[in-house]
């Protein structure tokens, strides 16, 4: 092994120039590899978090995903009479023992749940009236299931929490209302009963549907205001691992028999989008090592018809086919090694550079900056990339080493 | 214990064809025995099939019929990987150019074989190596490349690669081919001496020559003509053999 590595490097040395060639080639491919991957996942993550945060990674609804079959049906489900205008049972509405399912849930690992009462209402003020999702929840819950908090520009869950009479509300909805802090509005429900409540927390998160459609209260006061004591209709969950949402969210409707909708699932549009994105983008980076890799086919090539007479004598003396087939290839591996390893520092700086470009989008106020991915998955994929196309360049050069047969070089060369 | 009676090489009826629409036969037919120690020329006209006999001889090249033993084996029945074996244990060559790895100095081209068959520490190969070299009067040249050495000097590091595993055979294609007549005189000698050495240290050389120089050292010439051994040819027609340019 160690006399292959001694001539696989005295080849590389001798050839200085056109070796340097071929692992420029692929340092650029790895660097480039690596920054435009890099911003790719970046932008990627950026807008998973921004669909992630502002959205439950998991949504139990107090309703089953499909309708009961009637027990005729099941009976005779090929039943030449069939009963038209069945209805089925009128159900209560919401999560039926709903303290027993959330702790049952919150028993599971790796995540935190909050019960919420979500209703339809209409909040009025000065004459202006504004139909809005009220939401009944349990403020010390909700700060740990949802980034709510962090999002407040103006009082906090707190004070919701020591206020039943209090309402949490959109920035959107108070420039429309022109409220602040303090004011008081009215709610109605549905069945016509309304009540006076007094603003204690805005919040703004950049979704304008959101921060004018969406008010918060204490479950209490919504469970009685919209007269389900005792009642909620979802519960949402935010997960540690927002992609194990899609088997978590499984496995509660399973067992819990509600239908249970993680953001994988509402969002499958955008994530296939995604996808199609990724894989167009990991084939254009591929492309640049795949040229790289030709370089050093290039090269190694070169090595072998200029190395013929070695080659041969090298046989002649006693080396087998596979040791000579292992110095070209441990030529192709030297400089992909090399060139990843460069090729990472290079695409580490340039990914620090790139995350220092601050652009400010047209009719936006803040600087942006550009979104850098920074995962040790990305870099291992760019070496694991460099060194297959490095070792598959040199595979065939090899070969043909391999398979020299050093007679008829001896005849030529006499 | 068989080996040490039997001749060191023995071929039998060994013909080289080389198949193509218009077949060509290299050597045809030949019968040959070299004892232990022997210095043994194949001489004969160019393209007579001298050197094809040595890659034969050297198991670079397997013959179409025949059988060859060399220390008693039968090489035709060895596969490659065992044939290479035998090579790097058992043979040494030196060739017409002298075919050293422009990139490794003189000792560790020398090296090369010793540390491939790997019977060696990486100290006790270097002080083989340099004790090689001393011995071919290459003393102050260790750590030069090829390319910093004459063409006798390179040919003496070619002939110390290839005792470097201490050899039974040493065979030689034009070992002088391309040196002046004093370079030619010294292969030549150190090639002889070889076979004049005691014990273990005692070589076989077969040696492909034109150079009718080199050939009145040896213990026995073998003239080639047309692909086989022809017992008329003389060494004094070597002479005007030797006018001829090799292609």
């Amino acid at each position: 092994m160690t006399i292959a590595l001694d001539i696989a490097l005295a080849h590389l040395t001798s050839r200085k120039r056109q070796t340097m060639v071929s692992l420029t080639g692929v340092v650029l491919g790895v660097a480039f590899f690596l920054a435009v991957s890099g911003l790719m996942r970046g932008s990627e993550v950026d807008f998973l978090k921004r669909l992630v945060d502002n959205s439950p990674h998991i949504t139990v609804y107090g309703e089953a995903r499909q309708g009961r079959v009637q027990p005729a049906q099941l009976r005779w489900p090929e039943g030449a009479v069939s009963v038209r205008n069945v209805r089925p049972l009128r159900e209560t509405r919401g999560i039926r023992g709903w303290p027993q399912r959330l702790a049952a849930i919150e028993a599971l690992p790796q995540l935190r749940a909050a019960p919420v009462l979500a209703e339809a209402a209409v909040l009025t003020f000065a004459g202006r009236q504004q139909g809005v999702q009220l939401s009944g929840v349990v403020p010390e819950k909700m700060r740990r299931a949802t980034t709510i908090e962090e999002k407040m520009t103006e009082g906090s869950l707190d004070a919701l929490a020591a206020d039943p009479n209090g309402v949490i509300i959109g920035r959107g909805l108070v420039d429309k209302f022109s409220l602040r802090l303090g004011s008081t509005l009215n709610v109605l429900a549905a069945d016509g009963s309304s009540r006076a409540l007094r603003v204690v927390g805005i919040f703004r998160t950049g979704n304008a549907a959101f921060d004018e459609g969406q008010a918060f209260v204490l479950l209490k006061r919504a469970q009685a205001l919209l007269g389900r004591e005792n009642r909620v209709n979802r519960i949402i969950i935010q997960l540690d691992d927002a992609y194990a949402a899609r088997h978590v969210a499984k496995g509660i409707e399973i067992s819990t028999g509600y239908k249970s909708v993680s953001w994988i699932e509402a969002s499958e549009d955008l994530l296939s989008l995604l996808l199609v994105r990724n894989i167009i983008m990991y084939s254009v980076v591929s492309a640049i090592l795949v040229v790289a890799a030709f370089g050093i086919y290039n090269t190694i090539s070169t090595i072998v018809l200029e190395k013929t007479r070695d080659i041969a004598i090298m046989k002649s003396m006693g080396f087998h086919a596979s040791d000579l087939r292992r110095i070209f290839l441990l030529e192709g591996l030297i400089v992909g090694l090399l060139g990843s390893i460069l090729g990472q520092l290079l695409g580490a700086a340039l990914m620090q550079l790139v995350s220092r470009v601050e652009i400010r989008p047209p009719g936006v106020t803040e600087v942006v900056r550009l979104p850098m991915f920074w995962g040790v998955g990305q870099f291992a994929m760019a070496c694991a990339f460099a060194l297959a196309a490095c070792i598959a360049a040199a595979w065939l050069p090899a070969r043909r080493a391999g398979r020299l047969r050093p007679v008829e070089i001896l005849r030529g060369a006499t | 214990m068989h080996a040490a009676l039997e001749p060191l090489i023995r071929m039998e009826h060994v013909t080289r064809t080389l198949a193509g629409e218009v077949p060509v036969t290299l050597v045809r037919d030949i019968d040959l025995t070299i004892e232990r120690g022997e210095f043994v020329c194949v001489m004969g006209p160019s393209g007579s099939g001298k050197s094809s006999l040595l890659y034969l001889l050297g198991l670079l090249d397997a013959p179409s019929d025949g059988r060859i033993w060399i220390d008693g084996q039968d090489t035709t029945a060895l596969d490659d990987d065992q044939l290479t074996d035998f090579r790097l244990a058992r043979l040494g060559y030196v060739f017409q150019f002298h075919f050293l790895l422009p990139e490794f100095s003189a000792l560790d081209n020398v090296l090369l074989p010793i540390r491939k068959l790997g019977r060696l520490s990486e100290v006790e190969a270097r002080a083989r190596g340099a004790a090689l070299l001393d011995r071919l009067g290459l003393g102050g040249h260790h750590d030069k490349r090829p390319s910093q050495l004459s063409g006798g000097q390179r040919q003496r590091v070619a002939i110390a690669r290839a005792l470097a595993n201490d050899p039974l055979v040493i065979l030689a294609d034009e070992p002088t081919g391309n040196l002046d007549s004093t370079a030619s005189n010294n292969v030549r000698d150190i090639l002889r001496e070889l076979t004049r050495a005691d014990g273990m240290a005692r070589k076989t050389v077969v040696a492909v020559t034109h150079d009718a120089s080199f050939a009145v050292a040896a213990d026995r010439r073998i003239g080639i003509v047309d692909g086989r051994i022809d017992p008329a040819w003389r060494p004094d027609m070597a002479a005007s053999a030797a006018q001829v340019p090799k292609t």
